[in-house]
């Protein structure tokens, strides 16, 4: 018998849930988990491993995704008898991806495990990941017995030393004893505040070894302060600017939906009538449809944001940490704007942008203070018809001959028409991520899950399992994916079969690492240096050898049925999407350069 | 040949003549522009817990800021320890030391010391022993003392700020230098002004909440 027989059905699931969240209530005494029915924890904790499992029980942690092995086997034992829902994975890549995405969609973080060594070290890219775009995510990982610790043991790997620069917090645990609250306190910090991926190191002899201690509730250690409402003289300043500003533009980053500011965002931007630009990572934390969204500014954002972004007198950026795929060169970043930064994370203040109003913060908290100072709203309707005819001159549209191969653009919207409004959208790296941030109508936060700060190919499968698990059973999932991104974590279909998701995945087939290929047109005399795959496997076969859905696209005639059909399928499914392999991604912003400077065709750069 | 998207090209786009630094900031008359490196000295109040020391010498190297010395050693407290980090950076890049570092869990307290913070170094100086009564002469003149005599060599130990250690290690090259061992600065505030106790952080952010554009410290 496998641990997937412990697998609960979805009714059951639900109701274990609840049960699961009171018992992980802050406030619960730990005695009242000890005592609770709940069949997870009436048994007394005997080892460092059970000591784990319950801390992450107490968290109310409902899926783990992970792959077993000899470090990390204590562990797995112990969630054996746990309601937790381990999806085994293909590859511990995709375990950290799909831990992830699973943050993302739910704000709780995701969970992943891996063994040491190479378990480890095959994780440390989707730690990176949640790292840059702090995503919450707590990665346990196996480690060799503490003795063998420092000897070049099989299978060790100093992982905390390889995943200092890239989580929030990493801890080695030393103690059967203490083990269990490590993990609370990892998973506790990794939420709160700015989120960010936490790591605990678990020796195999602290695991194995014995303890009677049950794990305290989540909670941050002491040292950690975070602050909640920004100081009130600056936010009266700032609220003076923003009511006395001619061209003011809000600039929404993934803090907005992290710090569950969307709302409030949306409220202070359409009282008071400002118009609207999002980074990457905050796409869907205003709705694109709305008349002030400008949509997504910087290097491949649209002509609009990136003119309202140029021409602006007061940004207020929210949640934002000013990366150079958004500014492009620092000196003509918004070079007339005074700048308003809200931030829960002091160090984001002027580090690459200087703030004139630095509101450390909470975003909602803040962004309700600022709507309690701004008395009157500023008197900007000429800009906003700038702004409109900005958006008529620049409209993102573009050309789809029948006699051409399909474009891609026309792919993502057919997608985008034949879902439901909250569908996920996850994606790989490359153009096809481009234009499923271009041609998709974000409206509703977390539902756009996507590789921005590390931009790691291969992304797109992994995070739409985790995504998928996340989401709600009615809300649909696809994942638009590049033939090269694909190739990378594509064996975790298997997964997706096994576990009986319903994923769409859309391959946006080039034969090229396309973006690559559109940089080496424009920057190498097009000189495609292994950019050119020349053949790439059949992808709609592939999935069928896993054991999953597959179709095919070749023309204009195949999209709209196709994509209903993959769409409908209750299962994982595969469009091997055929497109124009010379398509390219406009507007563009060279790296490094002005905003306002966007070329639209190859030739403007 | 493709079309591409519609819109007035780049050179018939308006810009804006404002310009900012590469500091982010904007240029404007009222507002200094550049910023020149400057030394200081940063006081840390650490867990005194394996892992903290590379935590921090991690986070300078990986962020490219500018370290002079780095020391690090018990304080009053078993479970304290005290870092103190002499850095040369710009006015923001200051700014960053302190934040970044605060950010580490495992850092308690995180604090600018003022220019008149007392500031020690010891330094263990080995010359060549030809005259011991002219090297006895020298390490008195710097209040130092030899701790260590042979034959061919004396070591002399010094303490004192780093100018003064520059300036002995100076005079004390007129007699051949063979090794010199120095332990980098560390430093306390002065009388009564704690230089970093827990608590200290309890409002991380007030200097993030700067009305003032850059103030030569905080503290
Ligand atoms: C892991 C990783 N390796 C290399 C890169 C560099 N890179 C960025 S985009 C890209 C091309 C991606 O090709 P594909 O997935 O086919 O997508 P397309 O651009 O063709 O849509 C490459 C190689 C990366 N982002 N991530």
């Amino acid at each position: 018998m496998s641990e997937r027989a412990a697998k609960i059905s979805p009714a059951e699931e639900e109701q274990d849930d609840d049960q699961i969240t009171d018992s992980a209530a802050p406030d619960a005494a730990v005695e009242e988990d000890a005592t609770s029915d709940s069949e997870t924890t009436t048994e007394p904790v005997t080892s460092g491993a059970e000591s784990v499992v319950r801390a992450l029980e107490n968290a109310g942690v409902e899926y783990a995704f992970g792959v077993q092995g000899g470090a990390i086997m204590p562990v797995y034992d112990a969630l054996y008898h746990s309601d937790i829902d381990h999806v085994m994975m293909a590859h511990e890549q995709g375990a950290a991806h799909a831990a992830d995405a699973y943050g993302i969609v739910s704000g709780e973080p995701g969970v992943c495990l891996a063994t040491s060594g190479p378990g480890a070290t095959n994780l440390v890219t989707g730690i990176a990941d949640a790292d840059m775009d702090s995503d919450p995510m707590l990665a346990l990982t196996g480690q060799v017995p503490t003795e063998f610790v420092g000897n070049d043991a099989f299978q060790e790997t100093d992982t905390t030393g390889v995943t200092t620069p890239i989580t929030k917090d990493n801890t080695f645990a030393s103690s059967s004893d203490t083990v269990g609250n490590d993990v609370s306190e990892a998973f506790a910090l990794a939420r709160e505040g700015r989120p960010g991926p936490t790591l605990v190191d678990l020796p195999k002899d602290v695991t194995n070894g014995e303890t009677d201690r049950e794990p305290d509730a989540p909670a941050v250690p002491d040292t950690y302060e975070v602050q909640e409402r920004a100081d009130e003289e600056t936010v009266a300043a700032a609220a003076e600017r923003i009511e006395n500003a001619d061209r003011p533009v809000m600039l929404l980053g993934g803090g907005v939906i992290k710090g569950e500011a969307s709302e409030a965002c949306r409220e202070f931007a359409i009282e008071h009538e400002i118009p609207v630009v999002t980074t990457m990572p905050g796409i869907g934390s205003f709705p694109e449809d709305h008349e002030l969204s400008l949509e997504m500014a910087g290097m491949h954002g649209t002509g609009y944001a990136n003119m309202a972004i140029t021409h602006c007198d007061t940004l207020i950026g929210i949640g934002t940490r000013f990366d150079d795929r958004l500014t492009g060169g620092i000196e003509t970043f918004a070079p007339d704007a005074e700048v308003i930064h809200v931030d829960i994370d002091p160090a984001e203040i002027s580090k690459n942008i200087y703030a004139d109003y630095p509101l450390v913060g909470d975003a909602e908290t803040v962004v309700e203070q600022l709507a309690e100072a701004v008395d009157d709203s500023p008197e900007a309707k000429k800009w906003r018809a700038q702004c409109q005819q900005w958006k008529s001159d620049y409209s993102m549209a573009y050309d789809a001959p029948k006699d051409k191969p399909v474009q891609p653009e026309f792919v993502v919207e057919a997608l985008d028409e034949a879902t439901d409004d909250d569908t996920i959208v996850t994606t790989g790296v490359g153009q096809h991520q481009m234009w499923a941030c271009q041609y998709w109508t974000y409206t509703e936060p977390r539902t756009w899950v996507s590789s921005h700060g590390l931009g790691a190919m291969g992304y797109g499968l992994p995070s739409a399992i985790g995504a998928r698990l996340a989401a709600d059973d009615d809300q649909d999932v696809v994942c638009i994916d590049g033939d090269g991104s694909f190739l990378m974590t594509m064996q975790g279909l298997s997964v997706a079969v096994r576990e009986d998701l319903d994923i769409t995945v859309a391959v946006l087939n080039n034969e090229y690492i396309g973006m690559v290929r559109q940089w080496q047109d424009a920057f190498f005399e097009g000189r495609h240096a292994a950019s050119d795959y020349g053949w790439m496997p059949e992808f709609d076969k592939l999935a069928e050898a896993f054991g999953a859905q597959g179709y095919r696209i070749d023309d204009y005639d195949d999209v709209a049925d196709t994509v209903a059909d993959a769409i409908a399928y209750d299962g994982p499914s595969v469009i091997d999407v055929h497109i124009d392999p010379d398509a390219n991604v406009y507007p563009m912003v060279p790296s490094g350069g002005d905003n306002g400077q966007f070329a639209l065709t190859e030739d403007q750069l | 040949m493709k079309k591409g998207l519609e819109g007035p090209p780049p050179e018939e786009r308006p810009t804006p003549a404002g310009r900012r630094n590469k500091q982010g900031i904007r240029i404007d008359p009222e507002v200094e522009a550049t910023h020149d490196p400057r030394r200081t000295v940063i006081s840390a109040l650490v867990e005194h817990e394996p892992g903290v020391l590379s935590d921090v010498s991690g986070l300078f190297s990986r962020r490219q800021f500018n370290i002079e010395s780095l020391t690090v050693g018990p304080t009053e407290d078993d479970d304290r320890a005290r870092m103190t980090i002499v850095v040369e950076e710009p006015d923001p890049g200051i700014d960053q030391v302190k934040k970044q570092l605060r950010k580490l869990v495992p850092v308690i307290a995180v604090r600018e010391l003022e220019p008149d913070a007392m500031r020690r170094e010891l330094a263990l100086i080995k010359v060549d022993a030809d005259d011991p009564a002219q090297i006895a002469a020298v390490a008195e003149m710097y209040g130092g003392k030899t701790v260590d005599s042979s034959p061919e060599t004396a070591t002399v130990e010094v303490t004192g700020a780093r100018q003064k250690i520059e300036a002995a290690v100076e005079t004390f090259s007129q007699f051949g230098i063979r090794e010199i061992s120095r332990t980098g600065t560390t430093a306390l505030a002065r009388g009564t002004d704690p230089t970093g106790t827990a608590g200290a952080t309890a409002q991380p952010a007030d200097e993030a909440n700067h009305d003032e554009p850059y103030t030569a410290d905080d503290d």
